[in-house]
């Protein structure tokens, strides 16, 4: 049988095992949009703005670990699609992201919603292609799914000139199995005598640590982390990006490092002497400055990628692999080993940490009439038994889901670390929803953020996602303002947000349920309500405590060992300057 | 800093040679030279590309170039005993049969050739060493010099030590 390239195109994904498809129609792409009216395989998502299209399919890729695919035509299409594109490059998401062109004639010519694709999202994306033949477009899809979801994943873009999709031009069909590229072979395995040396490196610890990140939960590697972590009985902390990969519920777990990082995370960093980091890249928002970066440790990285080996941080012992393939040598060299951790330097290694524990780096005044957005993510852990996907937009309640939400699960806690972008978390949780539409999904953000991307509440009544929207209203870009009241003597520039809408009214208006939230009192009866509307989405307006900051907190410039306490934990220290 | 030379085998594909420009630019590294051209395989393409920078960015900018999807293999050439090579084409102005003799007499000390004479210029080419091709171009500093074009340069290792893939 022939198809057109339009057929081609929708053929290949259904081959690739694709679901479902956000996207946009528009002039470039109208050829494709006429394939997909033409079959019931593949169930595309119509966003409103092409950039919740790459969040929705970045936030089903990071809910399910299959790549995400998103359809957007040329021109704003493709500029719009870019802000999402960026996102999941940064925090390495396999996505396909195939993009109209005008027809190959026409390109160069400033043709009517002709942007240079190719051009403009290089950056951007792990590689991209631009179609010039038709009878190499199944090939070059089989290429990008490739290396969307190899090595260390990321999105490709594939940029598709209209006269490709001709439908009157038609060609016999093959999609390869299986596809060789001379110039990209990632590294899978380990090697072997870096494995050994790290594991002898940990066993003769005195003050191990373990420090994971996302790359954990983009190896599927959350089991033989455990395994590894339970069977050496050290330490471990995790960055904004690993979060779930172990359970935070463990005793072994200190939470979060890194700029709000957990107290003892970072003092456990600053006085360890062989760290491990495992599928983590060294993140300045993690180190805090690099001159105080574990100042006593020998240094193991495991990373698929090579360029991240020693890019910010010179390692001692550089483990280039999966993950979780080098997790399972790991824990087999463990296993036939006889030698064990020293006992004794462990405790005493614990006793220190549980020092550092006892501070409660993580307790908030809870008094006052006002509702503290901390008891809100403690609260929305409760109701939801910690077993719920929670996505986040960028700024203050991001830190608080992050820090007081309790992740037990891989793939549970969906945001934009690398790139922080506001507006990633209600697309995103559309993604995880029509992933799982049975499971509860809690979009935690604020009243900034949300407005970035709240246009999607249309398309949330459109394809019935009950998500749940906690918007943490403190009528201030909160992050902004923190900084703004610690580094810039209290001048809160542009960051007081006025004329807010009224959101209960705004969510009606699209067809969903509102609900305005301001007294303590009624915080747990009117969540416990909104979350047992199991079909709805409903949008929770809580206004928060204006002035609430994010704790503990590591100023630019500064190393593990000087963060800046809340006022209401055990160790409240001097904040110098303030 | 120091001067580095790197040789890719890359795919000879349109696109291939923004990525690799598209790494220094982003970072405000600026790259000296650069030669590209088909290989004996046609589906590749070799490129010289000389840059200045510290030990600890050329690593950095390896692993980078490495990565790119259509980079096959990479060789730094400055950490290996090599030869580098470029060519100019010189092209002098001259008003007496006299400069004309001298210019020809430089030629054939420094052995370039000259690949055109009109009735006022001369035109030479020399392929050298960068130093060498300084010294000639020095010892027509008497002479009214129209244009230089410079090949960039190409450069390969001593010994046994090849790229290949």
């Amino acid at each position: 049988m022939k198809l057109s390239g339009a057929e081609i195109l929708i053929r290949c994904l259904k081959d690739e095992g694709v679901e479902y498809l956000f996207g946009y129609p528009g002039g470039a792409v109208l050829n494709i949009y006429d394939a997909l009216y033409q079959q019931d395989d593949i169930k595309h998502i119509m966003v409103r703005h092409e950039q919740a299209a790459t969040h929705a399919a970045d936030g089903y890729a990071r809910a399910t670990g299959k790549p995400g695919i998103v359809l957007v035509t040329s021109g704003p299409g493709v500029t719009n699609a870019i802000t999402g594109i960026a996102t999941a490059y940064m925090d390495s998401i396999p996505m396909v992201v195939i993009t109209g062109q005008v027809s190959s004639a026409m390109i160069g010519s400033d043709a009517f919603q002709e942007v240079d694709a190719i051009g403009i999202t290089r950056s951007c994306v792990k590689h991209n292609f631009l179609i010039n033949d038709l009878f190499k477009l199944a090939e070059t899809i089989k290429k990008a799914f490739h290396i969307a979801i190899t090595g260390r994943p990321g999105p490709v873009v594939i940029d598709v000139p209209k006269d490709i999709t001709n439908p009157d031009i038609k060609i016999s069909y093959h999609y390869p199995d299986t596809i060789k590229i001379r110039s990209y072979r990632p590294v899978v395995n380990g090697h072997p005598a870096q494995i050994k040396l790290a594991v002898q490196m940990l066993l003769n610890a005195n003050r191990p640590m373990i420090y994971t990140g996302g790359g954990v939960i983009l190896g599927n590697a959350s089991e033989e982390l455990r395994k590894f972590v339970y069977g050496l009985g050290y330490p471990i902390t995790s960055t904004l990006m690993g979060l779930g990969a172990f359970p935070a519920s463990n005793d072994q777990f200190l939470g979060m490092l890194g700029m709000h990082g957990n107290y003892e995370a970072n003092m456990a960093m600053h006085e360890c002497d062989v760290l491990i980091a495992i599928g983590a890249r060294f993140d300045d928002r993690v180190t805090g400055e690099l001159i105080y970066f574990c100042p006593y440790a020998k240094i193991i990285h495991v990373d698929i990628d090579p360029s991240s080996i020693s890019k910010n941080v010179t390692v001692d012992v550089p483990i280039v692999g999966d993950v979780s393939v080098v997790l399972k040598e790991m824990n087999q060299a463990l296993d036939v080993s006889v030698a064990r951790p020293d006992i004794n330097m462990l405790k005493e290694w614990w006793i220190t940490i549980d020092g550092w524990r006892s501070q409660k780096c993580m307790s908030y005044d809870k008094r006052g009439d006002s509702i503290k957005p901390q008891a809100v993510i403690e609260l929305l852990h409760h109701i939801t038994v910690g077993d719920a996907y929670v996505t986040s937009d960028v700024g203050q309640h991001q830190m608080w889901a992050a820090q007081y939400y309790g992740f037990d699960k891989p793939n549970r806690w969906i945001n934009s670390g690398g790139l922080g972008t506001m507006g990633f978390g209600l697309p995103a949780a559309m993604g995880v929803q029509l992933a799982y539409p049975d499971e509860t999904v809690v979009c935690v953000t604020g009243e900034g953020s949300i407005q970035m991307c709240i246009q999607e509440l249309s398309t949330c009544l459109q394809y019935g996602l009950p998500i749940k929207v906690i918007t943490l209203n403190n009528h201030y870009l909160g992050m902004v303002r923190q900084w703004q009241e610690f580094f810039y003597g209290n001048r809160y520039s542009h960051s007081y947000m006025e004329s807010l809408p009224d959101f209960v009214k705004l969510t009606e208006s699209y067809g969903h349920v509102g609900m305005h939230i301001t007294d303590p009192l009624d915080l747990k009866p009117m969540m416990e309500r909104a979350f047992a509307m199991k079909n709805r989405l409903v949008f929770m307006d809580i206004v928060t405590e204006q002035t609430e900051n994010v704790y503990p907190m590591i100023s630019n410039g500064k190393g593990h060992n000087e963060m800046h306490m809340s006022p209401h934990c055990e160790l409240s220290q001097a904040w110098e300057g303030r | 800093m120091k001067r580095h030379i790197i040789l890719l085998l890359i795919e000879n594909e349109a696109g291939a040679l923004s990525y690799v420009s598209g790494l220094f630019s982003a970072r405000a590294y600026n790259i000296e030279s650069l030669t590209v051209a088909p290989t004996e395989d046609p589906s590749l393409s070799r490129m010289t590309i000389v840059t200045t920078c510290t030990d600890y960015i050329m690593e950095k900018m390896s692993k980078q170039l490495n990565k790119l999807i259509d980079v096959v293999t990479l060789l730094e050439l400055t950490n290996e005993p090599h030869i580098e090579r470029e060519m100019r084409l010189i092209k002098v102005k001259f008003e007496t049969i006299a400069q004309l003799n001298d210019v020809k007499l430089l030629t054939n000390i420094y052995s370039g050739n000259i690949i055109d004479v009109t009735s006022t210029t001369i035109t030479i080419e020399l392929t050298s060493s960068g130093d060498r091709l300084d010294a000639f171009i020095k010892s027509l500093a008497k002479h009214n010099i129209l244009e230089i074009a410079r090949s960039g340069i190409s450069g390969i290792a001593c010994g046994e030590t090849s790229l290949h893939i």
